[in-house]
């Protein structure tokens, strides 16, 4: 899969000056898949795959560390078991990407990941979940949020500036409120990581749900980057954008993988392809197989991975 | 190219002055660390949030269950069926079955006009609202309409109805003056009461109706005017059934245009000739409770209790016919 | 090629033949609707000029203090029958100050009572009990006023009478005025009670209007729900609740009945000086005016007087209107109809 750029002459209007259009070619019969390469025998130590992670991608070398896992995590809603015993490791400098038909329970256990599947009331959850070895259940969850910030499949920009979307997180948190003066560079910065910046420089005042689709999603992903979380949960977030916007926001993702985990739930293999470093494939609320994406698009050791990724799924 | 991620060094962060991902943002002048949760502000309103809302219940509560044990207490089948006698003791001061028909009398003659004005004023301002300078003006008259004391209105009516070319909507006095109160004046000023809530329920309702409907009319190669009546109207019909039951809650509470328009008998008094009761004076359970309360000539608290009860009943049934209405014929277009 | 084909479609008139049904009824429907321009214009025109003699006869000092305006009133309605005789003099402003201080007290009172128990209908009320309150608050939102004035006089007056004044509060102010109970506390509970229904049932509606996506979004970034509710949910809703105020303030300035059976109906300017004996003073503000006087309204100078408080109602409430309509507009600024 990749994107083509190809030039097309406007053949009606010779000499007039027509800028070339940019066509964008979505080759999507098959999956291509990148399969890294075989680096050498299992580490002990990690206890990694050893599949070369980020693969083709150039960028530099980042430290992987584990920064969140479940322990047997299993969420019902009434009696229908949506995410059922799931041991999932999050990964920084990762992309990891939760793969899997509708309904298998992916988005359930991404918004399980913030808690925030607690404001469903019917949820009911077993199991742990655990970021940097302290359980979440033991500290306050408006903490818990602050540290793992998500992206919705619609962006949902607040009835506000930009400025004011940015600076909310951290408007809104502590007892004092700070003075705009001390936010600004926070928000330019966060701005300036989700790619928004040259866009929107000149007018951080006008109303954010002004920006285009895309611009909305950037800048939601601002707005999470700005009270520096450690993990980011992605839920489809470029389902509602044009082919485009979609490009920037995974530059976006890939850019920012270097600084902050990333989760993101996806329908589309292609995107998951580009990329994901780690995949997770999800099963009617099974984890079925977790790996590197190579292996996973390469080499899937499961059967109904094979069948999904290979295009046979229902 | 090829890098094995577990030998490979930590690179350099791109931004080093950049706070570590998941370390508080550091803020000057908010002693360093962000803090999360419930901030002593955030927990004092939601203390105030929790007493508002526990008061709001307990009050409701009050008014509700004081009423239903005071209408218990007083409200005797008999009174629903005798009218009103001028009467000291509250024995023998008879009950108020004119009240009750006046009541009914207003609601309908103020809904009987409102309802046409207010669906046809509805249909131009959502179906035609050319040109569009005059909809605006005609959309804050609404509200202005909306927003006019109901006492205003009354004595308006009376400027109005007291006119010489009036006198057919009243009683006319042998020196030529017009007496100007009956219940056709009351309730067409009433019916400006009803006015903006049967407007704003129908244009609701009209533009809930998504386009395509009308597409398909006009289609079918109907007209504007027959897709009005024969598409649009029938389909907004539950929006205008709720708007005219809020109406008519309004006009069964209000008492300044009654005490004001309807005279100050307390039985019905018809005038002579054709309609005479439709111009004639008479009062309404509003006006009855007025008068009966300390504050009006009667002071029988027992029968203003009881009529109060009457009035909050039909009050109670109307709210409960619109959330009816609401629920049952909502037409499902998708 | 394909611009230029366009270019030669041509247009063809429309068939006025058609359309002249359609066209009626269109012109129909207009006048009807203008006719409601007529009525406010009408209105507005027919009650300033009856107000106008007790105006031009006053000038400005029509809205200052001086002397019982009481006494006044029954002077202007004994008027000499000769039309040159007519007695005009009026210091209103008893009532006035009345009707502002009861209606300001109530409503400011109103919207913060009311904004938080919406939140806590929405947000934080058991599920059970969310069930009961909604229905019963739309149902208060309807009772007649009349029914409030008479819980008013029989239960909250006789209370205050027997228990916030006693005979040394009585006789401290016996000199300027009698206190029985009626009074503007009396007046601003008994308003307030009455239009709090009225606010809480258009926010609750708002609130829940409110898309789930924007609390889910404050949610995720780490704010409490107390935080979202004030900062996302409120700040959205800002519209709502000025319209929600609009109507309660216009309610209460041209509540009439209840606040002439509870507040004492008495032309008396409260003294703030009093203590807390000025809220168990009696006050009487203008619409109550009317309609007590009712029956003197065929009075040519007591009527023109009446009507000069009705043009005072009426002025205040198109502007009320307006002023609703300019801060909705300012408000609604960011969210752009992102509803």
């Amino acid at each position: 899969m990749e994107l083509k750029e190809e030039q097309t002459q406007n053949g009606s209007a010779p000499g007039a000056e027509v800028p070339p259009l940019r066509q964008i070619v979505v080759e999507s019969e098959t999956v291509p898949i990148r399969v890294g390469d075989y680096a050498g025998p299992p580490d002990p130590e990690y206890g990694r795959e050893p599949w070369q992670l980020n693969a083709g991608l150039d960028s530099d070398p980042i430290w992987v560390e584990e920064r969140m896992r479940t322990e047997a995590l299993s969420i019902a809603y009434g009696g229908k078991v949506a995410v059922s015993a799931v041991d999932l490791e999050v990964n920084s400098g990762e992309v990891l990407a939760l793969i899997g038909p509708s309904g298998c329970g992916k988005t359930t256990l991404l918004r399980s990941l913030n808690r925030l599947v607690e404001l469903t009331p019917a949820a009911r959850r077993t199991g742990r979940i655990i970021l940097d070895n302290q359980d979440v259940d033991t500290f306050d969850v408006t903490r818990l949020r602050s540290r793992v910030g998500m992206l919705f499949q619609q962006p949902n920009p607040f009835p506000m500036s930009i400025f004011d979307n940015v600076a909310y997180g951290l408007r809104e948190r502590g007892s004092k409120k700070p003075r705009r003066k001390q936010l600004e560079p926070i928000v330019v910065d966060a701005l300036e990581r989700a790619g928004l910046w040259d866009e929107v420089s000149s007018n951080l005042n006008h109303p954010a749900l002004a920006l285009s689709g895309g611009q909305q999603q950037r800048l939601c992903i601002a707005r999470s980057l700005a009270v520096s979380p450690e993990v980011l949960l992605l839920d489809e977030p470029c389902s509602a954008l044009d082919p485009i916007s979609t490009g920037i926001i995974e530059e976006t993702i890939v850019e920012l993988r270097n600084e902050v985990a990333i989760v993101i739930v996806t329908h589309n293999l292609q995107q998951a392809a580009r990329i994901a470093d780690r995949v997770a494939f999800m099963y009617l609320g099974d984890m079925v197989e977790y790996g590197p994406a190579g292996q996973v698009f390469g080499a899937p050791r499961e059967a109904r991975t094979q069948e999904y990724v290979g295009g046979g799924f229902g | 190219m090829s890098i094995d991620v577990r030998t490979a060094a930590p690179g350099p962060r791109p931004n080093p002055e950049r706070p570590a991902p998941g370390a508080p943002v550091k803020l000057p002048g908010t002693g360093g660390q962000q803090q999360t949760g419930w901030s002593i502000g955030d927990r004092i309103g939601l203390a105030a949030a929790w007493f508002c809302g526990i008061s709001l219940c307990v009050a409701a509560v009050a008014i509700v269950g004081f009423m239903a044990w005071k209408g218990v207490q007083y409200l005797h089948l008999e009174m629903l069926t005798s009218s009103p006698e001028a009467s000291l003791d509250q024995s023998t001061s008879g009950g108020f079955l004119d009240p009750l028909v006046g009541t009914l009398i207003l609601t309908l003659i103020g809904v009987g006009i409102a309802i046409p004005v207010g669906v046809g004023i509805a249909v131009w301002l959502t179906e035609y609202g050319r040109p569009a300078g005059l909809a605006r003006l005609v959309e804050s008259g609404v509200e202005i309409v909306a927003g006019t004391p109901s006492i205003v209105l009354a004595i308006f009516g009376l400027l109005v109805f007291q006119q010489s070319f009036m006198g057919v909507f009243s009683f006319t006095a042998e020196g030529g003056a017009v007496f100007g109160r009956s219940f056709l004046t009351a309730g067409s000023m009433m019916a400006l009461i009803a006015l903006p809530l049967v407007i704003g329920a129908t244009r609701e309702a009209l533009h809930s109706i998504p386009r395509h409907v009308r597409e398909a009319s006009y289609a079918l190669g109907k007209d504007k005017a027959s897709t009005i009546r024969r598409v649009l109207l029938p389909s907004a019909r539950s929006g205008i059934a709720t708007g005219a039951t809020l109406g008519m809650g309004r006009i069964c509470g209000d008492t300044a245009i009654v005490v004001v328009l309807l005279g100050a008998s307390m039985q019905t008094t018809p005038e002579e000739g054709f309609g005479g009761l439709l111009r004639g004076t008479g009062s309404t359970l509003t006006s009855y409770v007025y008068n009966n309360s300390p504050s009006g000539e009667g002071n029988a608290p027992e029968k203003a209790y009881a009529a109060a009860f009457v009035l909050l009943m039909i009050v109670l049934l109307l709210n409960f016919a619109v959330g009816l209405i609401g629920k049952r014929n909502k037409p499902q277009w998708n | 090629m394909e611009a230029a084909s366009l270019n030669n479609v041509e247009v063809q008139a429309p068939d006025l033949d058609i359309d002249r049904t359609d066209r009626r009824v269109e012109l129909l429907l207009g006048a009807l609707a203008s006719t409601i321009l007529l009525l406010i214009a009408g209105m507005i025109l027919f009650v300033l000029i009856k107000a106008l003699p007790s105006f031009t006869h006053n000038g400005l000092a029509w809205f200052g203090a001086g002397g019982s305006v009481d006494d006044q009133l029954m002077d202007i309605f004994n008027s000499p029958a000769d039309p040159a005789d007519y007695v005009y003099h009026l210091r209103a402003w008893p009532l006035l100050y009345a009707t502002v201080l009861i209606t300001g007290v109530a409503v400011v009172i109103s919207v913060v009572f009311s904004v938080l128990s919406a939140i806590f209908i929405v947000e934080f009320a058991p599920d059970r009990l969310r069930r009961i309150i909604e229905p019963v608050v739309k149902l208060l939102a309807a009772v007649p006023s009349v029914i409030y004035g008479l819980i008013g006089i029989l239960v909250v007056v006789p209370f205050v009478a027997h228990h916030l004044i006693s005979e040394d509060r009585k006789e401290s102010v016996a000199y300027v005025i009698q206190l029985d109970g009626t009074s503007i506390l009396v007046g601003i509970f008994i308003l307030t009670v009455m239009i709090c229904p009225i606010m809480i049932a258009i926010i609750v509606d708002a609130l829940r209007s409110v898309p789930d996506k924007w609390v889910e979004g404050a949610a995720a970034l780490g704010v409490n729900r107390w935080r979202a509710m004030r900062t996302v949910s409120l700040r959205a809703i800002r519209p709502a609740i000025v319209a929600a105020l609009v109507l309660a303030t216009a309610r209460a300035l041209g509540e009439a009945i209840m606040l002439s059976m509870v507040a004492g109906s008495v032309g008396f300017a409260p003294n703030p000086m009093d203590g807390f004996t000025f809220f168990l003073e009696p006050a009487r503000p203008l619409a109550s005016t009317i309609v007590d006087n009712a029956e003197g309204l065929s009075v040519v100078p007591f009527g023109q007087t009446m009507y000069a408080f009705a043009a005072i109602l009426l002025i205040s409430s198109a502007f009320l209107s307006f002023a609703g309509w300019a801060a909705r507009k300012s408000f609604s600024r960011y969210t752009l109809g992102a509803r």
